[in-house]
């Protein structure tokens, strides 16, 4: 039976197609040649970045990207690390773990990298971290936000160090959620929510962190319901919440789901504001939301870059810089975290023979950093988690994000 | 009201997997090709009306105001242009060479097509001077009349881009009946769905009527794809990989070759999807499962009427 057997053949090769599309690495640059690293005069190190440089997520990730890049210029400029010459080596993961990890693996053959920047997905830091850690590459994310990365999968009871050598220098979720929950109970006078999220390492651990301490302080989730993040339409699930009356939905996920369950909740009727995390914090969301988005709200960690006075500095230099995208939510953090593995190189290259031979003593030198960064204070705590806590409400008023509320969360 | 509610949200759905279904049917009715590239004929559809919007419209798009309702024929033309413009080339270039190839040969190129297709939205839309970038989501342009605020039927809420979508598969609908039975074309591709050597002997033109299946395909899929814009307020350069695979699931379930299948196939499986979020409790209840009981419905249908709801039983002629 020729013909349906072709059904049957086409239906498995499309199949086949999708599993071998997630596998290939899209650009990234092929890490460059050793000219630089002989003897004598100067030696190379090069500090990786991971983050998706393309897909949806592409806006982000080419704003750490670029952050990134102009804290290794100023560096060389000012010539920070006498004798040694750092150099960017972005790869991009796709937002995709699998890729990530291929990402990763490049990197740590890479004899000249001794840190990386990385990654923007709390998802793809899980299968990037073991990686770097067998090659004692320090790792520093700007915007990973997942507590259980730093602290272990138990990190509500039992918190535990996973890796040594992970940093981040932005706040997790666990403190992400409670603060949004806080805002909304407190601030905003709203007592019945319906929550959403995307099934990813984030956005569950958002919702459940919102959840938890909503509750607690009286609230009511009247709705708990989950998307695809590959569909487009949600007006199912939209339509399933509604009948529960909320007065706020709570979304855990990133903007190109965000944006678009924001535009069709509203268009079916649904008229209360979105709450999201730092992944929605992005011009992107108001792009993709449209004219409705107006009173949408977002946390994000840290006060807003461009209000911050220390922040002046690196937004100006920015700017001067001429890159193609803006530095978006995590450039601040993304610089932070270029300028902590510079920080920890000045003591760990000074008498290193190789990139490679001072990868050990950089995670190490990591626990002692501190200085002013652009974001605030830059130190990490026992886990490696950062030890600034403040955040900041985000309001959608006249087509921009616009700060309504920092504090620091005790 | 729950249930008006996801019988209006299914049946949009299912009207856009009708849509695209269409195409897939048409073309394996005439020369039993699964042309999987078709999903990516409805991503280059939404991507034609955005580019007539832009190069026509632009004032409005950059305003972020709402096009004025005339512009919609523009755009159906520019969508439909597009991808008739792509089809047509696909099967002149890559389908008609391989016609007396094995049947595996053509699938294969298929699937090459629609990562090819998809790749070069992705990377070259957005060298285009002026376009935005297509790496990521870009917004739809949105029309007066069409877009706008919901009504409301007592509880339900009814959006125009439903009623847009709705009321372009009764259109093309109607008018794909009339063309298939009533126009000499029309009878021509009956023919040469039922034994081409003998319609090519009768006079037929068969590569001409070939291409007219490929065409009609595209323009039904231009159609969705301007209405999958206007629902949800963006398109990306992947849009058609998901919605050409339920599309087929759509054709494959009413009955593969048979156009009338495709539609009662397309509103099948949009209903399944919107019910099964709403009325399946517990854990296998909710959106990430409605794809599940979309496809186990396939199964059942498929264990119990092989051909499809509507499908004829096919006696081979290989």
């Amino acid at each position: 039976m020729p013909q349906r057997s072709v059904v049957a053949v086409g239906a498995s090769l499309l199949v086949a197609s999708l599993a071998l599309s997630g596998c290939g690495t899209r650009g990234g640059d092929d890490g460059g040649s050793d000219t630089g690293s002989g003897s004598g005069s100067t030696k190379t190190a090069k500090i990786g970045v991971i983050a998706p440089l393309s897909g949806d997520l592409a806006a982000l990730g080419k704003g750490i990207e670029h952050s990134v890049d102009l804290a290794i210029k100023q560096a060389n400029e000012s010539n920070a690390i006498p004798g040694w010459k750092l150099e960017l080596a972005a790869e991009d993961d796709q937002a995709t773990p699998d890729v990530g990890k291929n990402a990763a693996t490049k990197l740590a053959s890479d004899k000249d990298v001794v840190g990386v920047v990385g990654t923007l997905n709390s998802s793809v830091a899980q299968s990037v971290q073991p990686v770097l850690s067998t090659a004692n590459i320090t790792m520093v994310s700007p915007a990973n936000t997942n507590p259980s990365l730093t602290q272990g999968a138990d990190f509500a009871t039992a918190p535990k160090r996973t890796y040594q050598n992970y940093f981040r220098t932005c706040t997790t979720d666990s403190i992400q959620g409670p603060f949004a929950a806080r805002y909304l109970f407190e601030k905003a006078g709203i007592k019945e929510v319906a929550t959403v999220h995307d099934k990813k390492t984030y956005g569950q651990g958002l919702v459940d962190a919102f959840s938890k301490e909503f509750t607690k302080l009286g609230g009511t989730i009247v709705a708990a319901e989950t998307i695809n993040p590959d569909d487009d339409k949600y007006d199912a699930v939209v339509s399933k919440i509604k009948p529960s009356n909320p007065k706020a939905v709570y979304y855990g996920g990133e903007f190109p789901q965000a944006g678009p369950f924001s535009q069709q909740m509203k268009a079916a009727g649904l008229n209360v504001p979105l709450m999201g995390g730092d992944g929605i914090y992005s011009g992107e969301f108001i792009k993709l939301a449209g004219s409705t988005a107006t009173g949408d709200l977002a946390t994000s960690v840290g006060a807003p870059t461009d209000q911050l006075e220390s922040a002046k500095a690196f937004v100006e230099a920015y700017n001067a810089g001429g890159y193609a995208e803006p530095y978006e939510a995590y450039g601040a953090y993304a610089y932070d975290a270029a300028n902590a593995i510079i920080n920890a190189l000045k003591t760990s290259l000074k008498d290193a023979d190789s990139a490679e031979a001072a990868r050990q003593a950089t995670v190490q030198a990591m626990s002692s950093v501190s200085f002013d960064g652009v974001t605030g204070k830059v130190a990490f705590d026992e886990y490696g988690d950062t030890t600034s806590k403040v955040l900041t409400v985000y309001a959608v008023k006249d087509g921009a994000w616009a700060p309504v509320n920092t504090e620091e969360f005790k | 009201m729950e249930l008006a509610q996801q019988l209006v949200n299914g049946l949009t759905l299912g009207s856009l997997y009708a849509l695209i279904a269409v195409g897939y049917t048409v073309v394996y009715g005439i020369i039993q090709l699964i042309n999987f590239a078709h999903g990516e004929i409805f991503m280059v559809g939404a991507f034609g009306a955005l580019s007539t919007a832009l190069l026509f419209f632009r004032s409005y798009v950059d305003g972020g105001e709402m096009l004025p309702f005339w512009a919609l024929p523009v755009l159906i033309v520019g969508a439909v242009a597009a991808s008739v413009a792509i089809a047509v080339l696909m099967e002149r270039i890559a389908y008609r060479p391989l016609r007396n190839a094995p049947r595996l040969a053509p699938l294969i190129t298929a699937i090459g097509i629609s990562v090819f297709l998809q790749e070069a939205v992705r990377l070259l839309y957005g060298k285009i001077p002026s376009f935005p970038d297509a790496k990521q989501k870009v917004p739809f342009p949105q029309i007066e009349v069409v877009s706008g605020p919901a009504f409301n039927l007592g509880g339900v809420t009814l959006q125009r881009s439903t009623i847009f979508t709705v009321g372009a598969l009764v259109i093309c609908a109607a008018g794909l009946f009339y063309f298939v039975s009533r126009t000499k074309t029309g009878r021509a591709m009956q023919a040469v769905s039922q034994d081409p050597d003998t319609a090519r002997l009768m006079g037929i033109n068969v590569d001409r009527i070939i291409v007219v299946a490929f065409v009609i395909g595209a323009t039904l899929a231009a159609v969705a794809g301007i209405a999958q814009g206007l629902q949800v307020t963006n398109i990306n350069f992947k849009m058609g990989f998901l919605a050409g695979l339920k599309a087929f699931t759509a054709a494959v379930l009413g009955g593969i070759g048979n156009v009338w299948g495709a539609v009662i196939g397309g509103l099948t499986l949009g209903l399944v999807e919107a019910l099964a979020v709403q009325f399946i409790p517990g854990t296998f209840g909710g959106s990430p499962w409605k794809d599940v009981w979309a496809f186990a419905l396939l199964i059942l249908v498929l264990v119990f009427r092989p051909q499809g709801l509507l499908g004829a039983k096919v006696v081979d002629r290989a």
